[in-house]
């Protein structure tokens, strides 16, 4: 019962590319239907962490353990039970959008992936666009319909890497629901992300990578505490560049 | 492991019919693949054609072989470019963190370029057939023809994935291509080896193209063409072991 309740254990985990070190040493656990955020800069190491608890790649030296299988020696059995949302929306752009999760549900070996498909499409909010080349869709678009892909299947734990570089303020937000909607549903989300403010909005637990070591890892509360405490300012607060953009957006929609 | 083997050609089906999708979605690349063979046939049977001393009443006859061969030569220049781009997306990636039989993904690919080719071939072959080209070969050369261009496109097909795997942009993914296209030229394609000087001929006589042209001009005027298959089909096995294992290996090590 121990295992069923960790997502996934990493011990020790090193990688080095050449002679260049990765990770040297990463250790993390990540507990069943938690959001847990993998917080670091460009170069960090996420991305490789991600790589090796898909299976994309093997580390040197260390055991991560995901559902309950060794990614190293039961590669097969971890992807049964995961998926990945890739740092670049991996869609096929010839495809439409129908055609992209029909071909993912065959993949994955489930009945009825037409009605799948179709109840996905509502979920995403793409039945409008359901029947055009992915080619035509946005970027925010985009994103929805990969990690759309993503759940055919309903996997118990999903990866996202970086699932809103690259996205404007709008999609990053939908973004951001759609992880919110997983979460209250119960899935285990393990997500990447260098905005801090992305880790704060989403996680349970956050760990911060910094040159292949975890350096900090708890609740956002837990991480507070590792800092002074908090003095009590009165400073006016301006609204962001990013407030008044979405605001304004917003009114434009209303009219 | 089970599951996986059990599911192996239903994957590569679903590979294969998405690829597929790419190719009618895309006609031009026929087009684009057929139009520098129409037009070097074109220019060798009514251009060059008179000046070429060659012991044949029908230079269209005597050209063709070589000409499909160079249609092949352009048509696997997109498997490159189609494998370039799921690599860079993340498609592969997608598939690869699935529960799938690793191959399959490569597989559709190969495919596709089998049944794309053979739609090139046949273009070319109606276009030649337009200029004048006729044949006197029953059904048993005419199979034995489409299965030494069938080797030979799966030959080129495994040279053009390595290409792909390893390139790095667009551009370098076609480039081997090139030394390919030049290929023909030296050969028994155009011209009889025996007008060629001393180190050139050395060269034609004893590089794939010269026996796979002779066999298949052969093999459609309906002469014994016993060494030439022979040859030709030692050299199509060989490549496309050769190339195969090797492509394998690459794929293997992108992880």
């Amino acid at each position: 019962m121990i295992q069923k309740q960790i997502a996934i254990s990493v011990q020790k985990l090193k990688k080095s590319f050449k002679n260049i070190s990765v990770l040297e040493g990463v250790d993390f656990e990540v507990k069943t239907g938690t959001v847990f955020a993998l917080l670091g800069s460009n170069g960090a190491g996420k991305t490789t962490i991600v790589k090796i608890l898909t299976t994309l790649l093997k580390q040197d030296s260390g055991t991560a353990i995901v559902n309950g299988f060794d990614v190293s020696s039961n590669p097969e059995k971890v992807r049964q039970s995961i998926s990945l949302t890739g740092q670049f929306a991996a869609v096929d752009e010839i495809l439409t959008g129908r055609e992209n999760l029909i071909m993912i549900a065959k993949l994955r070996h489930l009945d009825n992936p037409r009605q799948i498909a179709d109840d996905l499409l509502k979920r995403f909010g793409l039945n409008d666009a359901a029947d055009r080349r992915v080619s035509t869709y946005s970027g925010g678009m985009r994103r929805r319909l990969d990690i759309a892909m993503s759940l055919a299947g309903e996997p118990q734990l999903i990866f996202l890497d970086e699932p809103t570089t690259g996205l404007d303020p709008e999609a990053r937000i939908e973004v951001w629901n759609i992880v919110k909607e997983l979460a209250g549903g119960g899935s285990t989300v393990f997500l990447t992300t260098q905005y801090l403010e992305e880790a704060e909005q989403l996680a349970d637990i956050i760990a911060i990578l910094h040159k292949g070591r975890i350096i900090a890892e708890g609740t956002l509360d837990e991480l507070k505490k590792l800092f002074p405490p908090a003095k009590v300012e009165y400073i006016e607060k301006q609204p962001t560049l990013e407030d008044i953009f979405l605001a304004v957006v917003a009114i434009k929609e209303e009219n | 492991m089970e599951t996986i083997k059990t599911y192996f050609f239903m994957d590569v089906g679903v590979m294969f019919g998405r690829s597929m999708r790419h190719i009618f979605r895309s006609l031009d690349t026929i087009m684009t693949v057929t139009l520098s063979p129409i037009a070097i046939m074109l220019l060798f049977v009514f251009v060059l054609g008179g000046a070429i001393q060659i012991d044949t009443d029908n230079y269209v006859n005597y050209l063709l072989p070589g000409i499909l061969l160079m249609t092949i030569a352009n048509g696997i220049g997109y498997v490159s470019y189609r494998l370039l781009l799921d690599k860079q997306r993340g498609i592969f990636e997608r598939f690869h963190s699935m529960p799938i039989a690793r191959s399959a993904a490569l597989w559709g690919h190969v495919l596709v370029s089998l049944v794309s080719n053979a739609i090139s071939v046949t273009v070319i072959i109606l276009i030649a057939f337009i200029m004048g080209f006729r044949s006197p070969a029953g059904v048993l050369p005419w199979l034995a023809v489409i299965g030494i261009l069938g080797l030979f496109t799966l030959a080129m097909t495994w040279i053009a994935v390595i290409a792909g795997l390893s390139a790095k942009s667009a551009d370098s993914a076609g480039a081997f291509a090139f030394v390919i296209h030049l290929l023909p030229f030296i050969s028994s394609a155009f011209v009889p080896v025996e007008s060629m000087p001393g180190p050139v001929r050395a060269f034609a006589e004893n590089q794939p193209v010269t026996p796979i042209v002779d066999a298949i001009r052969a093999l459609l005027s309906n002469q014994p063409a016993g060494n030439e298959i022979w040859s030709a089909l030692a050299w199509c096995v060989a490549i496309m072991l050769w190339t195969y294992i090797f492509a394998v290996r690459v794929y293997k090590k992108q992880g």
